[in-house]
């Protein structure tokens, strides 16, 4: 079979996977799943970029989807006058003072030599330090005590939130390019355990800045980029439109909801791959592939390895961060809480390897039925759970203990289909395309 | 002068001893990765959950003795447990070593598919724990509490501050000590640890020279899982069990092997309590210690938040990787 062929059945396979859902369980539920397998391809796209084409192992994908998250409610909610009033000025001279110190760092640093050089480094960093406290902790305590309970944040430009994907694809961005120019160039584990740590710090500072993001209070009621049901079910044109399908209105609304969700998801995800494809197939594509095959012989063609590297690893992390800011539109609100590591790091690395790395077209399908099998898991799992107890008392403690554990079968289970793929089946299930001799153009 | 001596001992209480103990829990942990860094050659993300797989183990049966009315006297049952811990994480180390990393070994795959499948491994033990033991805290200290008490110590000195020696602390210093006293005499002068040096510094020389390599791997993994277990009850002990918590460790971890120079076990115990100091000294709030000293601040002069903290050990990292990124004692070439 031919990797086309491939591709053709195994879509469509999973197209089937998500009609039977939609017969089996709602059609509803299928379109929900739909929209959070788009997401989800797009960020394994996003890795696939990294690993895929050029074999950077990166453990901070929670970070890079959170910054999206940020980047959701600091583009999108409306800004809140009475703390901008009350802290706005000290949280801009912060901003100033912080500018200065990295300024006066800077200058010190080069004026110096030796022992004098560190000296003179931490004095300055220290004496900043305590300057840009002074700004902040007032301004953080009038802004948060601004209507605790609703707002007690800055708030975020009011724009509409589609913007938000393009802002969370910078920050993203950002980020990366910060990390991978500390990292990158030393050995390979380095930008795996630097990644682990800046996406920890992300959420940490997402979790305790209130001011900034409402920290554990989550920010709910984002606006969105689709219709209301509520509205939908008023309006006279679609309860006309409803009566001509022959459908409920509620029940149409929810679907239309959702399939505009999916249309707009849709249309980012072929953007990206068409863009994707074309890169990957163009010279610069060819040259990564190099790179990742032999990396010294690549250098010794003259390629600045660590600088295709950094551009790469900031391209896929701004793809993960337009997806992060995409799941937080689609959620609505804002929970800082919900990001943790085997949800939002591991799950997209098992995409990856299940889809196919290096092969665009199989980190999607990987995004689809990884994220398919993770939904579907709980009641399919609890099904069986309840199948293999059914023998035994309500009260049996063997029973109540596997009904507790049941939601820990997802990490073993994700990870031994990580270790087996990796093992049994390392090119996934749409390979990359092999040696040129056998690509047929 | 009281003044002076009552700072020093608020300092002593809760910035010198917290961070003395941290920082040995964070060096028996860092051993445990430097060594499998130098021999096996990749970063095994998988350590905080072997750490907290052998803790499991300890504290079921420490359980079972308690049940069975077992104690240790004033020590903690778990010290009678842990060799019991130490041998289940030690089977599990192996196992997943002959079943995962041996074939990439064969392979020899690039460093960086050793710490993709090291992540696997790391997913799946955080599973087999989660499910045996459940996702929530565990507290099985027992014992005496205290070797000083607040209220001895200020009797004895006659100062307003006390200074509390609690026995957990006390016990992961002694035993710390001990197991890195076994560790270095057993890397300078047997000939297993000789050939593991010299496994670690030249693979093709050491197989020249006849050494077994499967031998060196079996025993680094039995060492790594044994000062993980170690690592993970003392650090239960002193504070408490929780999965999650063991997960995170391995940040501060992976600093504190990388500080030191990666593949140096001396380095490992230096830059454990490199980032363990940093991380008490630095959210520690100071009120206290400078009201004694004569001031008076208005805040609590907390330099950092302690959900922070993490953030401390990344600092730490980036620095030492941007300004010598062999570590203090010079690792291996990165």
């Amino acid at each position: 079979m031919s990797n086309t062929q491939r591709i053709i059945f195994l879509y469509a396979g999973m197209a089937l996977l998500l009609a039977i859902v939609g017969v089996m369980q709602s059609w509803t539920l299928s379109l929900t799943i739909m929209n959070l397998c788009l997401i989800s391809a797009i960020m394994s796209l996003g890795v696939n970029m990294q690993w895929g084409y050029a074999g950077l192992f990166n453990v901070g994908i929670m970070g890079f989807a959170a910054l999206g998250g940020i980047a959701a409610v600091l583009t999108s909610m409306p800004p809140v006058p009475g703390a901008w009033q009350a802290g706005g000025t000290g949280i801009g001279l912060t901003l100033l003072a912080l500018i200065g110190t990295i300024a006066a760092v800077i200058f010190v640093r080069s004026r110096t030599r030796g022992v004098m050089r560190t000296v003179s480094t931490l004095l300055v960093a220290v004496a900043g330090y305590f300057i840009t406290r002074t700004f902040f902790d007032p301004a953080v305590e009038a802004i948060e005590a601004v209507d605790a309970a609703r707002t007690g944040y800055l708030g975020g430009l009011g724009l509409p939130i589609l913007f938000s994907w393009l802002v969370g694809g910078i920050f993203a961005a950002a980020a990366a390019w910060l990390v991978a120019k500390i990292a990158l160039g030393l050995r390979s584990d380095y930008l795996a355990i630097a990644t682990l740590g800046i996406s920890e710090i992300i959420i940490a500072i997402m979790r305790n800045e209130e001011w900034l993001t409402r920290g554990v209070k989550n920010v709910s009621g984002l606006p969105r980029p689709v219709a209301y049901e509520v509205q939908l079910q008023q309006a006279q044109w679609f309860i006309d439109l409803s009566a001509k399908l022959g459908t409920n209105p509620i029940f149409f609304s929810a679907i239309y909801v959702r399939l505009s969700y999916a249309i707009l998801f849709a249309l980012v995800l072929i953007i990206l791959m068409w863009l994707a494809e074309r890169a990957l197939n163009s010279p610069w594509g060819r040259m990564m592939r190099a790179i990742r095959d032999n990396r010294d012989a690549a250098e010794a063609m003259g390629k600045d390895v660590t600088g295709r590297h950094l551009q790469i690893f900031v391209l896929g992390s701004a793809v993960i961060g337009i997806a992060g800011a995409m799941l937080t539109t689609l959620d609505g609100q804002f929970t800082p809480g919900q990001y943790n590591p085997l949800r939002f790091t591991f799950l997209i690395w098992v995409m990856v390897i299940v889809g196919g790395s290096g092969n665009n077209w199989g980190a999607v399908l990987g995004g689809f039925l990884i994220w398919f099998v993770w939904v579907e898991a709980e009641p399919v799992g609890a099904w069986l759970m309840a199948l293999l107890t059914s023998g035994m008392a309500a009260t049996n403690p063997v029973k109540l203990h596997l009904a507790d554990a049941a939601p820990y079968m997802r990490p073993l289970l994700m990870g031994l289909i990580l270790l087996l793929m990796l093992r049994f089946a390392p090119r996934g299930l749409i390979p990359e395309r092999g040696a040129p001799s056998i690509q047929k153009r | 002068m009281d003044g002076f001596l009552n700072a020093l001992v608020v300092f002593a209480n809760f910035v010198f001893l917290p961070g003395l103990a941290y920082g040995a829990q964070l060096a028996l942990g860092a051993l445990g990765v430097t060594l499998v860094y130098g021999i096996l050659r990749f970063s095994n993300f998988a350590h905080g959950d072997l750490m907290a797989f052998g803790t499991m183990i300890t504290i079921l049966v420490t359980w079972w003795l308690m049940g069975m009315g077992i104690n240790f006297g004033p020590l903690p049952t778990a010290l009678l447990a842990l060799p019991i811990g130490i041998f289940g994480a030690v089977a599990m180390a192996l196992f997943i070593d002959r079943f995962v990393f041996r074939f990439y070994r064969k392979q020899r795959s690039d460093g960086i598919v050793f710490v993709m499948a090291s992540v696997g491994v790391m997913f799946v033990l955080n599973g087999i724990v989660r499910l045996i033991i459940g996702p929530n805290e565990q507290r099985f200290a027992d014992g005496e509490r205290f070797l000083i008490t607040v209220k001895e110590f200020r009797d004895l000195t006659g100062l307003a501050e006390g200074l509390a020696v609690r026995l957990p602390v006390a016990i992961t210093i002694v035993v710390a000590i001990m197991v890195v006293a076994a560790l270095f005499w057993f890397l300078q002068r047997s000939k297993t640890g000789k050939a593991m040096r010299a496994y670690s510094d030249n693979e093709d020389l050491a197989l020249l020279s006849g050494i077994n390599p499967d031998r060196v791997v079996m025993v680094t993994w039995i060492i790594a899982a044994s000062l993980a277990t170690i690592a993970g009850v003392l650090y239960g002990l002193d504070k408490s069990f929780r999965p999650f918590t063991y997960f995170q460790l391995l940040l501060p971890i992976f600093a504190s092997a990388i500080v030191g120079g990666i593949g140096q076990p001396l380095g490992a115990i230096a830059g454990g309590f490199v980032v363990a100091f940093s991380e008490v000294t630095l959210t520690y709030a100071y009120k206290r210690v400078l009201e004694y000293l004569g001031f008076a601040p208005d805040g609590l002069v907390q330099l950092l938040s302690t959900e922070y903290k993490f953030a401390i050990s990344f600092v730490i990292l980036v620095l030492v990787l941007l300004i010598r990124p062999t570590g203090i004692f010079k690792g291996r070439v990165l």
